[in-house]
C-alpha cells in the first residue's frame, strides 16, 4: 500500500480529496484494506476455534428516567484461565452513545475501535452526527463483516445503548440495540438488556430489579447488582473485587452530560454497597 | 498544420499564481487567532451550514477562503489522512505540523501540474498544552508554508484586517475580548485607520453596515477530548454585545466618525 501518505513528505492521493464516502470503514476498504478487522478473516480457515483467544463476558444495559446506561464487568477469559482481571469492555463511542462488547476480546476492541472512528468520521466530514439509528445500523454492518470470522469461532457480539436527541418524549429517550453475530440487529423494547457467558443470570436479576422510573443512581445499582448475580453463577463472569480495587465499568447516557464514564469512586462505593448488602443477608440466614 | 502553444514556465506559473490569487480576493475573510484558552476561528459567512471553519481532529482545526468546492475537498482529504494515521498509531500521534506538510505538498502538486490551481488559502491550527504550544499554519495557492506567531488573515480585504490587527491584537486575550477584536477588524476601515486610500473606499462599498454573519469556533485548551467547538446562537450573541449599537451608529452616522476601535 505504498500509496499511503504514512508520513508528512506526500501529497494527498486524489481518492482522499473525492467525495464518495462520509465513512471511514469504507475508505479504509479502499485505500488500506489491510487495517480493516474483517479482511484478516480470509487465511484463518476454520481453527480460529481451537485458539483460546480471549473473551470477553457479561455486559448489561438497562433503560432509566431520562436516560440509559450500559456496565460491564472487567474479566476476560481464555479457556478456563483469566486473561485479564482489569479489561474495559464498555466504551463510549461518541457524545451520546455507547458500545459494550462480549466475544471474542481483540476483535471486538478493534471493532469498537473502528466504529469510534468511524462516528466521528461521519460528524466531521458531514458536519451533523449520524442518528441513532443510523449509528445503530452502522454497528450491525460491521458486525456482519465479521461473520467469517465468527464462523471460525472468533464471534463478536456488540451491545449498543444510545439516547435520541431527537425523541419526542425525553425521558424516554434512552435505547438499546443488541446483535447476533449474522448482523440482525434487535431493538430491546423491554427496556433492559444482557449479552455474554453470564447474560442468562444477569438478565434474570435484572427482570426483577428493573424499573423503567428509577432514577440514574437506582439503574446503576441495579445494573452493578445483576452483575454480581452473573459473577455469583457464572464462572467467567468477574465480580467486584475489593483486594484489587476492581470494579464493574459503567457508562451512562443522559441528554444533560451526554456519555460519561463513571469514575471508580463512585461505582466502587455502590459495588461495595452490594457485596455488604449480600454478606448482610448471608448472616441473617445464620 | 498549428504550431503547439508555448508559454514560458515562469509566464505559465505567473498566470496560475494571478487567476488563484484573483479568485481568492474575491471572497470574504477569515481571521484566525491565538488567546489565551486556545485557538479562536472567525469567518464572514452568510451561511449557516457551508462552513468555512471546521474540525478536522482532536487538537487540529481547519480554516478556509477561496473556491468552496475546492477547500471542502482538502478539508475531507485532510480528515481522512489524520482519522487513518490516528486510527494506524494513535491519536497523539497525529499533528498539525505534519497535516500542514502534506497540505503543502498536495497544493503544491495541483498548482503545478493541475492546469487551474486550486483558488483557496487555508489555515491549519493546533490548541496545544499551554499557550506556547499552539500553532498556527497558512498555506497559500501553491503550497507556501507559514507559520504565524499570533495570527492568520486570509481571503479579501486582508490588508485593512492586518493593519487593524496589528493594532489591537494582544497576546494572552480573554475569549470575548478576541471575538470583539476579530469582529471589530472585519468592520469597514476607517478613514483614519491608515490603510490605502482606493482600497478604504473599495472595502466600505462592499461591506456597507453591518458585518455579515460571523462564523465563530474554538479550540478550546481546557476542554477534554474534541477540542473543537463552534460557538452559534445565544452564546454567541453574547460575545458580540456592541453589534447592534454598532450596526446602528454606522447605519446613522459618517463612516469616518466611527472610532470605536480606536
Amino acid at each position: 500500500m505504498e500509496q499511503i501518505p504514512r508520513n508528512s513528505g506526500f501529497a494527498l492521493p486524489s481518492a482522499y480529496l473525492s467525495s464518495t464516502t462520509s465513512s471511514f470503514a469504507d475508505f479504509l476498504r479502499a485505500e488500506a484494506p489491510d487495517l480493516l478487522p474483517s479482511k484478516r478473516s480470509a487465511g484463518m480457515g476454520t481453527s480460529g476455534g481451537d485458539l483460546d483467544a480471549p473473551h470477553g463476558t457479561t455486559i448489561v444495559a438497562a433503560t432509566f428516567n431520562g436516560g440509559v446506561l450500559i456496565a460491564g464487568d472487567r474479566r476476560a477469559t481464555s479457556g478456563n484461565l483469566i486473561a485479564t482481571r482489569d479489561m474495559d469492555k464498555v466504551y463510549v463511542t461518541d457524545a451520546y452513545s455507547a458500545v459494550g462488547i462480549a466475544g471474542t476480546a481483540g476483535i471486538a476492541l478493534e471493532l469498537v475501535r473502528l466504529y469510534t472512528v468511524e462516528l466521528a468520521h461521519y460528524e466531521k466530514i458531514e458536519g451533523v452526527s449520524l442518528s441513532l439509528d443510523g449509528k445503530s445500523n452502522k454497528l450491525a454492518t460491521m458486525v456482519r463483516g465479521n461473520l467469517d470470522a465468527a464462523m471460525a469461532g472468533l464471534a463478536v457480539v456488540p451491545l449498543f445503548v444510545g439516547y435520541d436527541i431527537e425523541a419526542s418524549d425525553p425521558k424516554r429517550a434512552g435505547r438499546i440495540v443488541s446483535f447476533d453475530v449474522t448482523g440482525g440487529r434487535y431493538e430491546e423494547n423491554a427496556g433492559f438488556h444482557a449479552i455474554g457467558s453470564g447474560s442468562v443470570f444477569a438478565k434474570s436479576a435484572m427482570k426483577k430489579l428493573y424499573d423503567p422510573d428509577a432514577d440514574q443512581d437506582a439503574a446503576v445499582r441495579a445494573a452493578i447488582e445483576s452483575l454480581y448475580d452473573a459473577a455469583d453463577d457464572d464462572t467467567a463472569t468477574g465480580g467486584p473485587d475489593v483486594a484489587r480495587k476492581i470494579y464493574p465499568s459503567v457508562v451512562t447516557i443522559t441528554a444533560e452530560h451526554g456519555a460519561v464514564q463513571l469514575p471508580t469512586e463512585e461505582t466502587s462505593t455502590i459495588a461495595e454497597a452490594v457485596v455488604a448488602d449480600r454478606a448482610a443477608q448471608q448472616d441473617w440466614r445464620g | 498544420m498549428s504550431m503547439p502553444l508555448y508559454a514560458s514556465p515562469e509566464q505559465l506559473m505567473r498566470e496560475r499564481s494571478e487567476l488563484a490569487r484573483k479568485g481568492i480576493a474575491r471572497g470574504r475573510s477569515v481571521v484566525v487567532l491565538k488567546y489565551r484558552g486556545g485557538v479562536l476561528f472567525v469567518a464572514e459567512n452568510p451561511s449557516p451550514t457551508l462552513h468555512k471553519v471546521s474540525e478536522i481532529y482532536d487538537r487540529i482545526g481547519f480554516a478556509a477562503v477561496g473556491r468552496y468546492s475546492e477547500f471542502e475537498s482538502l478539508r475531507r482529504g485532510g480528515i481522512r489522512h489524520v482519522d487513518l494515521q490516528g486510527y494506524q498509531y494513535d491519536r497523539r500521534d497525529v499533528s498539525a505540523r505534519a497535516l500542514a506538510n502534506v497540505y503543502a505538498q498536495t497544493l503544491s502538486t495541483i498548482f503545478t501540474e493541475q492546469l487551474k490551481p486550486f483558488e483557496v488559502e487555508i489555515c491549519v491550527a493546533q490548541v496545544g498544552a499551554n499557550a506556547d504550544e499552539d500553532e498556527l499554519y497558512r498555506l497559500t495557492y501553491d503550497g507556501s508554508i507559514v507559520d504565524e506567531p499570533q495570527f492568520v488573515v486570509m481571503g479579501g480585504q486582508t490588508d485593512a484586517i492586518n493593519t487593524k490587527l496589528k493594532d489591537t491584537f494582544a497576546d494572552g486575550m480573554e475569549l470575548a475580548d478576541a471575538v470583539r477584536v476579530a469582529a471589530e477588524a472585519f468592520r469597514p476601515s476607517t478613514s483614519g485607520s491608515g490603510s490605502g486610500g482606493n482600497g478604504n473606499s473599495a472595502s466600505s462599498s462592499a461591506q456597507e453596515g453591518e458585518p455579515s454573519k460571523l462564523e465563530v469556533a474554538v479550540l478550546e485548551r481546557e476542554r477534554p477530548g474534541r477540542k473543537f467547538r463552534r460557538i452559534t446562537g445565544a452564546a454567541l450573541d453574547a460575545l458580540l454585545p456592541a453589534r447592534t449599537e454598532a450596526a446602528d451608529s454606522s447605519d446613522s452616522g459618517s463612516e469616518g466618525d466611527e472610532k470605536s476601535d480606536g
